[in-house]
């Protein structure tokens, strides 16, 4: 009885949680596209955001792509496919692997960077002091940072994409004597727009996503320095399963769009 | 303040009533500030005083009652009417409250980035108002690099750079040595002079309360519990208002 009563009463807090992200999506369109409009704040929200995570994008991305050539590779040989080794790299990073791990990390540095900023900021009362100024803190804080994820991811995951088809183009190179001109010819022979088109609008998604659940977690943060660690922690918790929700919708409607 | 019964109040506080559930708060509070007057309010913690003052700057919504800033109820204005009105009223936050991410120069510029008018005097402003709190070589360093007096201090220079009508004063003593407290006490009581402006200080120091205020207003279960200058209070027999006397 107990234990029910208990389930009961999470599922009513989670639920009641995401209809408050709801509404603060909701006010996001809502102030976006009404004056002023902040684009100093955005500009420097894009450059930190993306600058800050070019490092971490490229190091993950290239792992991703030689790793994942080093395993594929045995497989591969075994059913004398090597040659089919580019095509088959180049399709699972650009559709899939690349845009959910490259979200995934930019949602772990992202959103928890956002949600513990936002938060230190309500918790001493600079959001408070903001508004007494007369400044629409959503409008400076909340739409810039959003914007800047959302715009920023697309660029990421394109970069982490690359890296990723070079460091297996290297593994390639040094194992299986194939040339990088070689290796990209294939890439770009087997790669289509129905492979990168929805595969770039869903990072537009993951990005809103990232940016929405941080700013989410951080604006509305409790007092004290335990609501900060919470915020952030959180963020990249609810930030992480938005993305697998989100990317399920999109390849499901990929698949209807374009066949995959 | 007798004589101020015939003036109009700048700040003009009627039967304020804010509650949170079963708690009820604020049960109709009144005060009036009169210009270039420094009026103290005193309370208990949780009897009230950062709930009014925050309904005042509109941070929070009151359930009951007006509040009039220079003459304008501020619960019929829309929220640019009230985002104008703002800028008269200057907020020292009890924790500084400065913008981590900027400079001191640009947290004092922030205030004027809504004015086009003071695009070309932003710079003189922002060194007047460190002149002010004589911290005029504090231009260029971030937030982390000040002690707690600074901060405050450039917190005030911050409250005051669009000369506003109202200072509110959360605690501004609170958590400062006995020493900058007093220096902080004397700024405020400098920058009251200088500009002409009435504050409304919140405080629990009884050595700010005696040496700033003009008035006090005691707090007490969320009304207006007594009222009068310093000395007629620190005279009462009341035992309520003895304890914060003692």
């Amino acid at each position: 009885m107990v234990i029910s009563l208990q389930i009961v009463q999470k599922t009513k807090k989670f639920l009641l949680e995401i209809g408050e992200l709801a509404y603060f999506a909701k006010r996001f369109f809502k102030e976006v596209f009404t004056k002023p409009f902040e684009f100093k704040e955005l500009l420097l929200q894009s450059y930190k955001m993306g600058n800050q995570s070019l490092l971490l994008v490229g190091i993950t991305g290239f792992i991703l792509g030689l790793v994942f050539t080093l395993q594929s590779r045995p497989t591969l040989m075994e059913f004398g496919a090597a040659s089919w080794m580019p095509s088959m790299v180049s399709i699972s990073i650009v559709r899939e692997l690349g845009p959910v791990i490259i979200a995934l990390i930019c949602a772990g540095k992202l959103s928890s960077g956002i949600g513990a900023e936002l938060g230190s900021m309500r918790v001493t009362e600079q959001i408070d002091a903001m508004e007494v100024s007369g400044t629409n803190p959503f409008k400076y804080l909340v739409v810039t940072r959003i914007l800047a994820v959302t715009l920023t991811l697309p660029l990421l995951v394109i970069f982490g994409d690359t890296i990723a088809l070079f460091g297996s183009a290297l593994i390639e190179n040094l194992k299986g004597d194939v040339s990088f001109q070689l290796y990209f010819n294939k890439v770009f022979n087997a790669l289509k727009f129905s492979d990168m088109i929805p595969a770039t609008i869903k990072t537009f998604f993951f990005g809103f996503a990232i940016g929405l659940v941080g700013c989410f977690k951080g604006y509305y943060c409790k007092k004290g320095t335990v609501g900060v660690g919470e915020a952030s922690n959180t963020a990249v918790v609810y930030a992480s399963m938005l993305l697998f929700i989100l990317d399920f919708i999109a390849v499901f409607i990929s698949d209807i769009f374009f066949e995959i | 303040m007798k004589k101020q019964e015939n003036i109009t109040p700048i700040l003009k506080i009627t039967d304020l009533k804010k509650s949170f559930g079963d708690n009820h708060v604020l049960n109709g509070f009144t005060m009036n500030l009169y210009e270039a007057e420094n009026l103290v309010l005193m309370g208990k913690s949780g009897s009230g005083k950062s709930v009014m003052i925050k309904c005042v700057v509109g941070l929070m919504q009151a359930d009951a009652g007006t509040i009039e800033i220079m003459g304008k109820d501020i619960t019929t204005l829309s929220q640019k009417e009230f985002n104008n009105l703002r800028t008269q009223i200057g907020f020292l936050f009890q924790g500084s409250a400065l913008y981590d991410s900027m400079t001191v120069r640009e947290n004092l510029e922030f205030p004027l980035r809504k004015f086009p008018e003071y695009a070309n005097k932003s710079k003189q402003l922002v060194l007047e108002a460190l002149e002010s709190v004589g911290l005029k070589n504090a231009i260029d360093l971030m937030p982390e690099e000040l002690s707690g007096g600074m901060k405050r201090r450039i917190a005030l220079a911050r409250a005051i750079i669009l000369r506003p009508k109202i200072i509110i004063y959360d605690e501004p003593t609170t958590g400062l040595d006995p020493i900058t407290a007093k220096e902080i006490i004397q700024l405020m009581i400098g920058i009251q002079q200088k500009f002409k402006t009435s504050s409304l200080i919140i405080t629990h120091d009884m050595d700010c309360a005696r040496v700033i205020s003009n008035r006090m207003i005691l707090l007490i279960d969320g009304i207006n519990y007594i009222e009068g200058t310093y000395k007629e209070l620190a005279a009462s027999k009341d035992k309520k208002v003895q304890e914060f006397f003692k």
